[in-house]
């Protein structure tokens, strides 16, 4: 009893400079707080825009008609179908081989060798590429080069080299979340490496994996510079029969209607954008949502 | 030839037994390896096909003072055809600087209030919506320059045309502002905990650790985030293609509109005959943007390891 009197007797009392210190200290924090804010507010301001001026274009007859009369009127079956197969090809190479990159550099790549070092730079480089040198990359290598053509796999491809750093550091940051006393206990076992990586590294990494591939899934579908020269048209009358086909793309059309064609009611390309935004919206959502999940499932 | 008697011994010590296992094992090992090395195959494959289709004009038509210092870009012109970007380059500078002017403060004081100040949901809903800022597809910002901006900054300022310098610096500000508060905030959470506690212990205020303690220790974090983000501003294509004006001339105010490197190869590649003096010519800006982004990346890269180095 004693000892907490004469505590609170001598209780710490502020002077003029620690309250003009905690002031400063209030001001800074609604001065950053106010920064961030600046960043959210777009966010918010664009999401409510596109849904007041596209969304009485949405209906289900806009999502699935051709464009007509010149692609002033109608709606975007085939730009809408077009981003879902280059999306859908560019998954196919971009995955396996992100993924197993990722597994080299975490499981079997040599720390601080020059040879990883470099692959780590080469992620950083091929992530931090303008998108419009990946362009003539695309046209350089798997039009010409690789004899492609103007088709859906060249743009795909272009797409895919475009999103592999994605995947790769994704991959690979949810490979290393995964506790490394997991794979001692499993080598001890006499197991192989790669037994380890497919009996226990992997399950306990796959989620992690999904998160940084729906990222890339909404990345590749926005892109619009990568596919403008290697596999998208502007505009096709029919959907494409196989991956050697050209093919619309979503991003591409909103480019097409909003600088190429005269006379194309406002609530159109607002449409469009809608649709654009909306799918990205939904993925990474998802991708957001899939992450607050696996981190309250941790068991470790 | 047998294996020496020591080797083999500490062999079968570890248990090396050339089973099926063991082959599989190798066999991924490689396969693991041929995918991990598909980065660097990647980039060089970049540098070698850019190059490959400029070289020719690179080699043989070049003129380098032409190239660097004339503003003059008549690539179709019959009479004389000129390939000078000057005023490319002042325009994709004039926006990159005016973006980052946008984002640097904005993204650093994001970042330090996520980093040091917001707690729990707050915290959780910013980064949030912060990555939501960054997920909008670049054609869709380019579109909201086009129909949004321009009006409103005709409107505010009252100039002729709405696309311009200022346009596209905002919008690319917004654009590299997520990225740049990510690595930002990776570097102050990289500061260790055990300084802010001395710092307290001493009687600090929150905000007289940030600026006396956390801010100099993350400095060069945060210059790195700097870089990524100019790298970023200045080899974005869709948004200044569509919202900067494309008009080729060498900015004198933020009302001007201009033209971007990026945004040049974006609408003329289309039209150019394959293996054309022109089209060698979007090649030769590629190769030149590639080699800017090549160095910008490096030397982040460099400023972090050292960090880490310390």
């Amino acid at each position: 009893m004693n000892q907490t009197a004469t505590h609170t007797s001598t209780r710490f009392q502020a002077e003029p400079i620690n309250l003009k210190n905690i002031q400063v200290q209030k001001l800074f924090m609604i001065l950053f707080g106010l920064m961030a804010a600046v960043l959210v507010i777009p966010v918010i301001l664009i999401i409510f825009t596109l849904l007041q001026k596209g969304g009485s274009a949405i209906s289900w007859e806009f999502l699935t008609t051709f464009p007509s009369n010149g692609m002033t009127a109608g709606g975007i079956l085939p730009a809408l179908l077009g981003t879902v197969w280059l999306v859908a090809i560019s998954l196919l190479a971009s995955v396996p081989l992100g993924v197993a990159a990722a597994i080299y550099l975490s499981e079997y790549a040599p720390q601080d060798h020059w040879l990883t070092r470099v692959i780590n730079l080469a992620t950083i480089n091929l992530a931090g590429v303008p998108s419009i040198v990946h362009a003539l990359f695309g046209l350089g290598a798997f039009v010409a080069f690789f004899h492609l053509g103007t088709s859906i796999l060249a743009a795909s491809l272009t797409l895919a080299v475009m999103t592999l750093p994605v995947v790769i550091v994704a991959s690979w940051e949810s490979l290393q979340s995964v506790p490394f006393a997991f794979r001692e206990a499993c080598w001890n076992m006499g197991a192989t490496r790669w037994q380890t990586i497919w009996h226990v590294v992997l399950p306990n990494a796959l989620t992690g994996i999904l998160t940084g591939i729906i990222l890339q899934v909404s990345r590749a579908a926005g892109e619009t510079a990568p596919i403008m020269f290697t596999g998208a048209a502007f505009f096709l009358p029919f959907l494409p029969s196989s991956v050697m086909d050209q093919t619309m793309a979503l991003a591409l059309h909103l480019f097409t209607i909003s600088t190429q064609v005269p006379g194309v009611p406002e609530q159109i390309p607002f449409g469009v954008a809608l649709v654009l935004f909306g799918i990205v919206l939904i993925i990474n959502t998802c991708s957001i949502w899939l992450r607050m999940y696996l981190r309250s499932k941790k068991k470790w | 030839m047998s294996i020496p008697l020591e080797k083999a011994s500490t062999l079968v010590a570890a248990g090396d037994v050339r089973n099926r296992d063991w082959y599989i094992d190798k066999l991924f090992h490689s396969f693991m390896f041929i995918c991990g090395i598909s980065a660097v195959i990647f980039v060089l494959g970049i540098f070698v096909f850019v190059f490959k289709e400029g070289s020719g004009f690179i080699i043989h038509q070049l003129d380098w003072a032409e190239f660097f210092l004339s503003p003059k870009w008549r690539p179709t012109s019959a009479i004389q055809a000129s390939y000078g970007t000057l005023a490319m380059v002042a325009g994709t500078a004039a926006v990159t600087l005016i973006s980052m002017a946008v984002a640097l403060p904005f993204s650093f004081g994001a970042a330090i209030f996520i980093a040091e100040f917001a707690r729990g949901k707050t915290r959780e809903w910013l980064k949030v919506v912060i990555e939501l800022l960054a997920a909008i597809p670049s054609v869709v910002w380019g579109f909201i320059g086009l129909m949004i901006m321009n009006p409103l900054i005709i409107d505010i300022f009252d100039v002729p045309i709405g696309l311009n310098v200022l346009n596209s610096g905002i919008i690319l500000g917004l654009m590299a502002a997520p990225i740049i508060t990510s690595i930002a905030e990776d570097a102050f959470k990289a500061v260790p905990d055990t300084y802010r506690e001395a710092a307290e212990a001493l009687g600090a205020t929150k905000w007289q650790v940030i600026y006396k303690v956390v801010l100099p220790a993350a400095k060069n974090g945060l210059l790195s985030a700097a870089l990524l983000g100019v790298g970023r501003a200045f080899g974005e294509t869709m948004a200044v293609l569509m919202a900067s004006g494309h008009a080729l001339t060498i900015p004198g105010s933020v009302f001007d509109s201009i033209r971007a490197l990026t945004a040049t190869i974006a609408a003329e590649l289309g039209e150019t005959p394959v293996g054309s003096d022109h089209y060698q010519a979007l090649f030769a800006i590629g190769i030149f943007l590639f080699s800017i982004t090549f160095i910008i990346n490096m030397t982040a890269d460099l400023i972090v390891r050292g960090i880490k180095n310390q």
